[in-house]
């Protein structure tokens, strides 16, 4: 399971980095707004990469809650394991 | 951060991004002129960027409906479509349209944005899934919103990615409904409506097409999108908006559903505003009638769009996909946009700027709006100060 998990995260950090400012360290805590500057636009083109990505779907009405990088990643570890 | 202080982040970007002393996204208009020019900071301007496709605002067979409703029932119905804003005419313009479409039964809504919010949240719910293209309208991504459904989106006309999505939700396909438009607003692309509907079909989802930008201009009576590709039995619903090629305010849906009407009484956004005016409803009536019989506007309005992509195409301006009445210029920042913009601008030519993060993609566009009631000297002019301009300040990527 913490496996899985560290997995997830790793994938999408490297997924993050496509989409982040440049040079920007992304952790677990990093913000994806206010640190990582992913607008809404990009956030929601970062979904599709990652619903591919896991072969899942995140619907975009339950991101409202998700701050942190580790938010997204419990996001989709709760997804992955219902699926 | 207080209420007012997002307010004030708001103004400030705002002020980055746009020059001291115009007021590109609110500039009055001082006089209309016709349904092509108008008067602007006191200078006769060329409209570019209305979406008056077949250039009826000012048809006569409109204003003498409107001006005789007016006469008649007064100048609003101060009431909703559930209480005392249920006029003869409302009823009459369903009728006209069910017919049009040779459909069972339609609504009529206070505006577009209106008529995509109460559908999508009336037919949709908490269980419900709703599959949407990326590129969708604001009205479309509010009106999922509010339905509580789980909305999931779809790469732009992209018939595979969308399939793959339909396939991750499993069962789920049955209480998915599928929304596309006719005719995108931002780029002017049509959607592939054929692979749509054959995709919707094998997954047993419902299809919502809205026609807002094709209706009048796209298919032999104007129907849009469905009567050129010859599906009208293949969408279950279609919305569309009077603010386009009908010239007036208000928005509609049509569909063969017997549940159509029961949207009535389970929509807030029909049931909780006022409806709309007997003088709109007038012309929008009149209107549907030219626009019906508009084979010859639609053949004008399709020269002219094509006439001014072409020109655009011919000089390296980056483009949307393909021809149509939307045309949109692509351009690398905000910055390139805006100086665009401003150029045409002071040559009296008014057309739309779209900047991040309205455009999809963190596109910057300006955006053309061509006219059945454009002349053939008004397309030429716009061409060769497009001509002008990029010789004159830019270096945009062909």
């Amino acid at each position: 399971m913490a496996h899985d998990y560290n997995n997830i995260l790793q994938n999408l950090c490297h997924h993050l980095e496509h989409f982040a400012s440049p040079g920007v360290e992304i952790v677990p805590e990093s913000e994806l707004i206010d640190q990582l500057a992913i607008d809404s636009v990009k956030l929601l083109n970062l979904i599709m990469e990652i619903e591919d990505e896991f072969d899942i779907s995140i619907p975009i009405n339950i991101l409202a809650d998700i701050r942190t990088v580790r938010d997204l990643a419990d996001l989709i570890h709760k997804i992955k394991s219902a699926s | 951060m207080s209420l007012l202080d997002k307010l004030d982040t708001v103004a400030a970007a705002r002020k980055a991004m746009l020059p001291e002393g115009i007021d590109v996204f609110g500039m009055p208009i001082e006089e209309v002129y016709s349904s092509t020019e108008a008067s602007v900071g006191g200078r006769r301007i060329l409209f570019f960027g209305t979406n008056n496709y077949l250039g009826l605002t000012f048809a006569p067979e409109c204003l003498q409906a409107a001006h005789k409703a007016i006469d008649s029932e007064g100048t609003g119905t101060t009431g909703s479509r559930m209480a005392n804003g249920n006029y003869i005419g409302h009823r009459a313009l369903e009728q006209e349209f069910a017919d049009f479409y040779h459909y069972r039964s339609s609504i009529v809504f206070t505006t577009g944005y209106q008529a995509n919010l109460a559908m999508i949240s009336g037919l949709a719910g908490a269980n419900d899934v709703i599959l949407i293209d990326g590129d969708s309208h604001a009205s479309i991504y509010d009106g999922c919103r509010l339905s509580g459904a789980e909305i999931i989106r779809f790469r732009h006309n992209d018939m595979a990615d969308m399939e793959k999505r339909l396939r991750r939700l499993g069962e789920r396909t049955r209480s998915t409904l599928i929304i596309v438009e006719g005719i995108y607003s931002m780029l002017g692309d049509q959607a592939p409506l054929v692979d749509i509907v054959k995709i919707k079909n094998s997954y047993g989802s419902i299809l919502l097409l809205d026609e807002a930008h094709s209706l009048g201009v796209l298919g032999k009576t104007g129907q849009g999108l469905v009567e050129e590709t010859g599906l009208i039995d293949g969408v279950d619903f279609i919305t569309g908006t009077f603010s386009k090629s009908l010239g007036s305010i208000g928005g509609y849906c049509v569909s063969n559903h017997l549940q159509l009407d029961q949207l009535r009484y389970v929509s807030r956004p029909y049931i909780f505003t006022a409806s709309p005016s007997p003088a709109t409803i007038a012309s929008t009536r009149a209107a549907l009638k030219l626009l019906r019989d508009g084979t010859k506007l639609r053949s004008q309005l399709w020269r002219n769009a094509r006439k001014l992509y072409s020109c655009l195409d011919e000089l390296g301006y980056q483009l949307g996909p393909e021809p149509g009445p939307v045309i949109a210029t692509i351009l690398d920042s905000p910055q390139q946009a805006l100086m665009l913009w401003k150029g045409l601008f002071d040559y009296g030519i008014y057309v739309n700027l779209i900047l991040p993060p309205a455009a999809p993609e963190g596109k910057s566009l300006v955006r053309c709006s061509v006219s059945a009631a454009h002349t053939k000297e008004q397309v030429d002019y716009v061409g060769n100060t497009f001509a002008e301009l990029r010789k004159k300040h830019f270096q945009i990527k062909s």
